[in-house]
């Protein structure tokens, strides 16, 4: 029995866009609901009935945990408030777990050295992403995701989210934006240790969470010059963009 | 007659006035008490970086020594503020060093430091002795180098949590090859390797050393070296705690740490395993301060690690702890002041771990002198927190993280009003409180009506309507800071306390409804105040009516500040003019 909060507002049609990732950068927005007024394109503040996990152990949750949940408190941007080195070190530690779940049986050097390399030396945390056109600069944290495919949708989430209130329960977009099969006006470029811009996509996952230091969602018509999809790594062409 | 003491003889006098906030009382009284007290100190600190100018700071206090500042508000630590907001050091390093290059100590919280800043302080000061940062970010490991080896006279340099362009280790070898004056050394928040070699030479030549906070990929077999070479040591932050050692290394360890005969604080410890944990029972005895909260143990481990110290008086540790540790604390840690619980994320991984409000209850009633508490819970009652307030009315920090937002009491489905209000009333010395769960405007009543010590609180998805704020601003009149994210209310109670938020250091409010017209009104109503909206969207693109995403209200005498980035407005005094942007990038 969760006690519903009265918006003092009777006018408001406000709709706030959660961060999906963990305490990444701002809230996205999504379109104006019907009849627009005077948000338009503003949030919706959260009440008690985005979080029906209320007064239930987390855990237990039946629904499952993979996009289709509703939002979870880890998923509101900034909470539970906690610094960003306190917030990657918490992530890798499950990050490690998992690695140690998987490779319980599994017990030699080869997997020391891996479990140690996570443990200690690399750390990949919460990069920033960057988009043309828009301002505010977000977060993301890439120990997060599993995937490119992963990656893309809580991107897209981030910045193009276009269905009101229920976030993430059918999945659905209006025009889902495929940032990485290059049929969208945006492709997903990142920078990498050596400073150089890539595709996003050509590399394996795990090679790439290490060596990616941020991320930017580029204009297709400005991405010329950036290493192709499926070329030979030797006759990449390095460019800075614009 | 001239009846004013004579300069010398105030002078004396106000060498005995420490704290700033005496030092600024003192120089309200009368002009020659300003004058004698501005030419007398030395520390000086600005707890808003744009309250004030760096150049009207340094030409008012001549013989400052050492300056603090602070600079992104508090909400930066989670992500709430933009990056490329501001908060830039690079105006006041050039002020300092144009117009005071004895400085000797610069502390720098939440701010962008560059390694042309750097360079600059290395440059510039003489005399340097002392640098903390804290929480900042934009300089690389090559600017810390430039530190190391200019600053001849180095005592302290600590990196706190900062996010540093980390470009490999070398920056150690660059201390002086003679004997360094290092007091005390933090780079626990860098990720790359240093150099064993580097790391043991300088420990050799560094015979003041008190403080040493090593990074996480310095490895345990290299930790009995490293003590061994240091034993004069009073802080020790290890490097990672898990990496497999040989018997003779572990007895080697062992007798290391034991000859840690002054130690007192022990921290980093980076996901020790269980099987360590003997290691450190020769330290504990002498612990004041334990900090775990990167140590991945687990019940019932923990308790043979924590039974043995009983002069804790600080420890910081992960839910891991579970109720039954925080028990042995309780019994055990009769000196505790201080604790702080954080997450583990251990229940998102459906591990069990039982951390409830009957810890927080158990270290309560045992730990007599405890005064702040940093505690995330999944859920409370508001009988625990009465319990709490009844038992511990000492507190002086009190911040209770419910991780769910909108969480009632769990047992009775009730809002925690009643809870938080027994921390206001029997608590009469709080200073801070972060308050969570599911709150009604009666809660924020309460803490209006109660709370007359509390310099800053912290409030998040909470209240029904402007009451809420409206209690706040008009009842705590020692507010000092108060942030507040995603609370259904803005304008009204705005504008009817707008004269207290000058009394203030500053406001936040995020996903709130404050509207850009009721911040053009405040902003008017209110001279010496900077009314600041960050948000994706120009205002002026917007209705009066349309609510901002985040605002940021502080008081200065500096005016509007000249460093915003494009989504930062400030709402400019004059209404023809509306919201100006100056910029000079």
């Amino acid at each position: 029995m969760i006690t519903e909060l009265e918006m003092g507002k009777a006018e408001s049609e406000l709709e706030l866009g959660l961060g999906l990732s963990l305490g990444g950068g701002t809230a996205s927005k999504i379109v104006k609901p019907g009849g627009g007024g005077a948000w338009g394109e503003r949030g919706r503040l959260l009440t008690a009935k985005d979080f029906p996990s209320v007064g239930s152990k987390r855990a237990a949750d039946s629904a499952s945990h993979a996009g289709a949940s509703p939002p979870r408190s880890s998923q509101v941007v900034g909470w539970p408030p906690i610094g960003s080195h306190r917030m990657n070190s918490l992530v890798n530690n499950q990050a490690t777990k998992k690695e140690d779940d998987g490779k319980k049986q599994a017990k030699d050097d080869e997997t020391k050295d891996v479990t140690k390399k996570v443990n200690g030396k690399v750390q990949v945390g919460f990069i920033k992403v960057n988009m043309d056109g828009v301002a505010i600069g977000r977060k993301v944290d890439l120990n997060a995701h599993s995937s490119y495919e992963n990656l893309a949708q809580t991107l897209e989430d981030m910045f193009f989210r276009t269905s009101p209130g229920t976030i993430g329960l059918t999945g659905q977009f209006t025009k889902p934006l495929r940032l990485l099969d290059g049929s969208s006006e945006f492709v997903l470029t990142y920078e990498d240790k050596e400073g150089d811009w890539m595709l996003v996509g050509d590399v394996p996952w795990r090679m790439f969470i290490t060596s990616v230091k941020r991320l930017r969602v580029m204009k297709t018509s400005e991405a010329n010059g950036l290493a192709v999809r499926h070329q030979d790594p030797k006759e990449r062409q390095r460019n800075k963009p614009v | 007659m001239d009846r004013r003491f004579p300069f010398k003889v105030l002078e004396h006098i106000f060498s005995f006035v420490d704290s700033n906030e005496d030092r600024n009382s003192v120089s309200l009284v009368c002009k020659s008490w300003f004058e004698t007290e501005r030419r007398t100190r030395k520390r000086v600190f600005v707890g808003n970086c744009y309250a004030v100018s760096p150049l009207k700071v340094a030409r008012r206090f001549p013989k400052m020594r050492s300056l603090t500042l602070k600079g992104k508000p508090h909400f930066a630590d989670y992500n709430l503020v933009p990056d490329g907001w501001g908060g830039y050091a690079w105006p006041w390093i050039e002020a300092m060093a144009a117009r005071r290059p004895l400085l000797e100590e610069i502390r720098l919280k939440r701010m962008v430091v560059t390694d042309e800043c750097l360079e600059k302080i290395a440059a510039s000061f003489r005399d340097f002795k002392t640098l903390v940062l804290t929480s900042c970010e934009g300089f690389s490991t090559d600017g810390i180098a430039a530190i190391a080896s200019t600053c001849r006279k180095l005592r302290d340099l600590e990196l706190r949590e900062c996010i540093v362009d980390d470009l490999g280790g070398d920056w150690l070898s660059y201390f002086p090859e003679t004997s360094t004056s290092l007091v005390s050394l933090d780079f626990s928040c860098l990720d790359s390797e240093v150099k064993l070699s580097d790391l043991e030479r300088l420990l050799s030549r560094s015979p003041n050393l008190k403080s040493l906070k090593l990074n996480r990929s310095v490895t345990l077999d290299v930790l009995e070296s490293l003590l061994r070479r240091a034993p004069q040591l009073v802080e020790l932050g290890t490097g990672s705690f898990s990496d497999e050692l040989d018997p003779e290394e572990i007895a080697k360890l062992t007798k290391a740490l034991s000859e840690l005969k002054q130690l007192k604080s022990l921290s980093g410890l980076w996901d020790l395993l269980p099987e360590y944990i003997p290691l450190l029972y020769s330290v504990c005895p002498r612990l004041t301060s334990l900090n775990l909260s990167y140590a991945t143990v687990q019940m019932p481990d923990l308790i043979d690690l924590l039974s043995r110290c009983s002069k804790l008086q600080k420890l910081w540790v992960m839910d891991l702890i579970e109720d039954k540790g925080l028990k042995t604390v309780a019994l055990c840690c009769k000196e505790l002041r201080e604790l702080r619980v954080f997450p583990s994320g251990a229940d998102l991984d459906e591990t069990d771990v039982t951390l409830t409000e009957q810890g927080l209850v158990s270290v309560s009633e045992g730990c007599k002198k405890l005064e702040s508490v940093l505690y995330f819970c999944v859920q409370f009652t508001n009988a625990a927190l009465v319990s709490i307030a009844k038992n511990r009315p000492n507190f002086r920090c009190f911040r209770l993280c419910v991780m769910e937002p909108f969480a009632p009491d769990y047992r009775t489905q009730q809002p925690l009003d009643e809870g938080f209000k027994a921390i206001v009333e029997k608590c009469k010395d709080l200073r801070r409180l972060s308050v969570s769960g599911l709150l009604t405007d009666k809660a924020f009543e309460y803490i209006g009506v109660h709370a007359k010590k509390l310099r800053m609180l912290s409030i998040a998805f909470a209240g029904d309507s402007d009451l809420m704020l409206h209690h706040l601003l008009s009842g705590c009149q020692s507010l000092k800071k108060l942030e507040i994210r995603d609370c259904p209310f803005g304008d009204t109670a705005l504008l009817e306390n707008a004269a207290k938020l000058e009394t203030m250091r500053s406001l936040w409010m995020s996903s709130c409804f404050v509207s850009f017209g009721a911040c053009k009104q405040l902003s008017q109503k209110m001279p010496r105040l900077n009314v600041e909206v960050i948000d994706e969207h120009p205002p002026k693109t917007r209705p009066d009516s349309s609510p901002v995403e985040r605002i940021y209200i502080y008081r200065t005498v500096a005016g509007p500040r000249l460093d915003t980035p494009e989504f930062v407005w400030t709402i400019h005094k004059s209404p023809e003019v509306g919201v100006s942007r100056l910029s000079i990038r």
